[in-house]
């Protein structure tokens, strides 16, 4: 009997990339630089699992703590409550080795190709780098390597590219050398944060179609990071709406669009335009107030401050649960409490 | 000071050339840039970063950086010549007077260590509209409201409102003299979704209201439909299409403006994207012909030479050789 739980556990296991569980993130904050007057809380009790090869996005405003998730999962803040497991391990307190061994695994595509990278190294450098950190001695097998994921990222001819330097190329160019340099020890996940929101319209949709093909052609899981949500349908299947450092709703884009239940997602849906001439006629409905303050959240619901459809005594006292709608449908508000499937 | 023509069109230019001397050459950022605009309609004006939007707002308005080459053309503001004034009565008589503007991140443009009521009655005392202080402050509070900030925030610093409000305070400070024109130079883009729909409504409501006529500098084509009558696309320093909000959004006919609309992911309109590929030429030393052919999907061999911006229809005007 025991034996059959443990192998179910570990088979679960092997079917799962990355599993974040309860995840905090806070940051302390100092007056005078030793008075500790409270914490931000980015991140507040976040779960999910991530499959090999799954793509998911996480969208959300500033602020709701979509990039300290990010960086979090990376192993570039500590989790101040929680734990992130990859591959069956747990990373919790790293060693040295097994950062090494994790970040061989994870690529990371920054907002801001230019910031990036270096600007005194040219591309080859920029390349060749995490192939020689990771051991690659061959250097036929690291020029290989280059133009392999050069290649694939349609810096073509790559003689062109190799000797250039970060500031010779456009910013398009720039962030295809930052998500060549990502998957180039071939990871296992990528988180892209914000990945194209420096560029302009028209090379947005080239380089996430990039990113999409690399997905799919080596089962690479990706998490997508970003406020646009406009561009989440192009990218992944499953969506994550984050507001005030937790995951408020996650489902199937396509339900998310034909059925939010939130109703935060509600509004946010509704403040997107898509273009048209008749957008000028009318006004959009917009939630009244902000985001609430990480540092002292608000009691409850944290949306209950600007929400139509609070209850009163509910909402504003506890916090909602999570509630499975079926479908990976799972959504956090009090509305919803009797429809868990 | 304000006079009515008959002439419906509040904004002429013609010609209108800006370029700047660097290092490596002569940038030609504007060139040539010719359109009218009538009275109490909002222009949107669209383009990829480096297609000289913002500099023609700054040509607009005369806010010059100290490495001007050229600066050429005509500006009709309601039938009066602007370019044959002086900086110092262009200064005193049409800056913040009859036009006015909001500067790119405008919300971190606030002056950190003054009172925003100070901050958006000072054009009113600088430019003598008003006679006394307490006019200035009551005219304040108009636009305070009118921009939708709590009358009791006028008393605060700027790092006391968040990115929002910094914002709707910027926007009161263009408004408070009461312009004829509002040049908006992407007022919108740093700020939040929900945040970024309530100015618009904002923006929205004002235009209603008084009737202000806006341009509004963006990229972000799909938030531009919420306040556009009409449409300019810019490419490489040069207007290759001007038209009204229907026909841009709906059918532009520039081989450019169509991959622009093209690349604009939708949320609900299920579409293929498409890109625009390559990237624009260089403003050092622009090809001599379309400035596009390089890029274009429908070139042929015409387009060595330089189209002209052509009517094509009522008010619709396209450069390029497919539409003549």
């Amino acid at each position: 009997m025991q034996n059959e739980a443990m192998v179910s556990v570990e088979e679960q296991q092997n079917d799962v990339l990355l599993s974040v569980k309860d995840l905090r993130t806070w940051f302390e904050l100092r007056r005078y630089g030793f008075v500790r007057v409270g914490h931000v809380r980015a991140l507040d009790g976040v779960s999910f699992d991530l499959k090999p090869g799954e793509a998911v996005a996480v969208v959300g405003e500033s602020g709701c703590g979509k990039s300290t998730l990010a960086k979090t999962i990376l192993g570039l803040e500590p989790p101040t409550a929680g734990e992130v497991r990859f591959d069956g391990r747990n990373l919790g307190k790293p060693t040295r080795e097994l950062l090494r061994w994790y970040r061989a695994r994870v690529g990371y595509v920054q907002q801001d190709p230019y910031g990036a990278l270096p600007p005194f190294m040219s591309v080859k450098r920029i390349l060749e780098e995490p192939l020689i950190i990771n051991g690659v001695k061959d250097r036929h097998e690291r020029q290989r390597r280059i133009y392999e994921a050069l290649t694939q990222l349609k810096l073509t001819p790559v003689e062109d590219f190799l000797n250039k330097y970060p500031h010779m190329l456009s910013g398009g160019q720039q962030q295809r050398v930052v998500i060549a340099r990502a998957k180039i020890l071939e990871p296992k996940l990528i988180v892209a944060d914000e990945p194209v929101s420096m560029l302009d319209a028209s090379v947005r949709v080239e380089i996430l179609q990039l990113l999409r093909e690399l997905q799919r052609e080596y089962e690479l899981a990706v998490i997508y990071i970003t406020h646009d949500l406009s561009t989440v349908r192009y990218f992944s299947e499953r969506i994550f709406v984050m507001y005030g450092g937790k995951i408020i709703e996650q489902a199937q884009m396509e339900d998310l669009l034909a059925d939010p239940k939130h109703p935060y997602t509600e509004a946010l849906l509704r403040a997107i335009p898509d273009p048209h001439p008749k957008n000028a006629e009318t006004m959009r409905e917009v939630p009244p107030g902000e985001p609430p303050s990480l540092l002292n959240p608000p009691l409850g619901c944290r949306f209950h401050p600007r929400c139509s459809k609070m209850i009163e005594g509910l909402c504003d006292q506890t916090e909602p649960p999570e509630v499975d709608l079926g479908d990976q449908h799972i959504v956090g508000c009090w509305l919803y409490t009797d429809q868990q499937s | 000071m304000r006079k009515t023509s008959s002439d419906s069109a509040l904004l002429r230019i013609e010609g209108l050339r800006l370029h700047f001397k660097t290092m490596r050459g002569t940038v030609q950022a504007v060139d040539d840039v010719t359109f009218s605009l009538n009275r109490g309609r909002t222009l949107v004006v669209v383009g990829e970063s480096g297609c000289g939007k913002s500099s023609l707002a700054r040509g607009i308005l005369r806010l010059l950086p100290r490495n001007v080459e050229t600066y050429s053309g005509k500006i009709y503001l309601n039938g009066d010549e602007l370019m044959c004034l002086t900086d110092e009565r262009f200064r005193r008589e049409v800056r913040w007077v009859r036009m006015s503007m909001v500067p790119q991140a405008a919300m971190n443009s606030l002056n950190p260590v003054v009172r925003v009521e100070d901050q958006v009655a000072e054009p009113l005392l600088v430019h003598k509209c008003v006679t006394t202080r307490e006019e200035a402050y009551e005219r304040a509070r108009e636009a305070f409201r009118m921009v939708g900030v709590p009358l009791d925030f006028m008393t605060r610093y700027p790092f006391e409102l968040s990115g929002g409000m910094r914002q709707r305070v910027a926007l009161a400070m263009a408004l408070v003299t009461d312009p004829e024109l509002v040049v908006l130079d992407e007022p919108t883009s740093a700020l939040d979704l929900l945040t970024q729909a309530n100015i618009m409504n904002v923006l929205k409501q004002i235009k209603k209201d008084i009737g202000v006529t806006f341009i509004l500098i963006t990229h972000d084509i799909a938030t531009s439909s919420e306040l556009a009558d009409d449409a300019a696309v810019m490419y490489a320093g040069q207007l290759v299409e001007f038209c009204d909000a229907g026909r841009f959004y709906l059918d532009p006919l520039h081989p450019y403006s169509r991959g622009l609309m093209g690349s604009v992911p939708t949320l609900w309109e299920r579409k293929d994207l498409m890109f625009i590929p390559g990237q624009p030429p260089s403003l050092l030393d622009p090809p001599k012909g379309c400035r596009f052919a390089e890029r274009c999907p429908d070139r042929f061999d015409k387009c060595e030479e330089e189209p002209p911006l052509t009517e094509v229809d009522v008010g619709h005007w396209v450069k390029c050789w497919l539409h003549r």
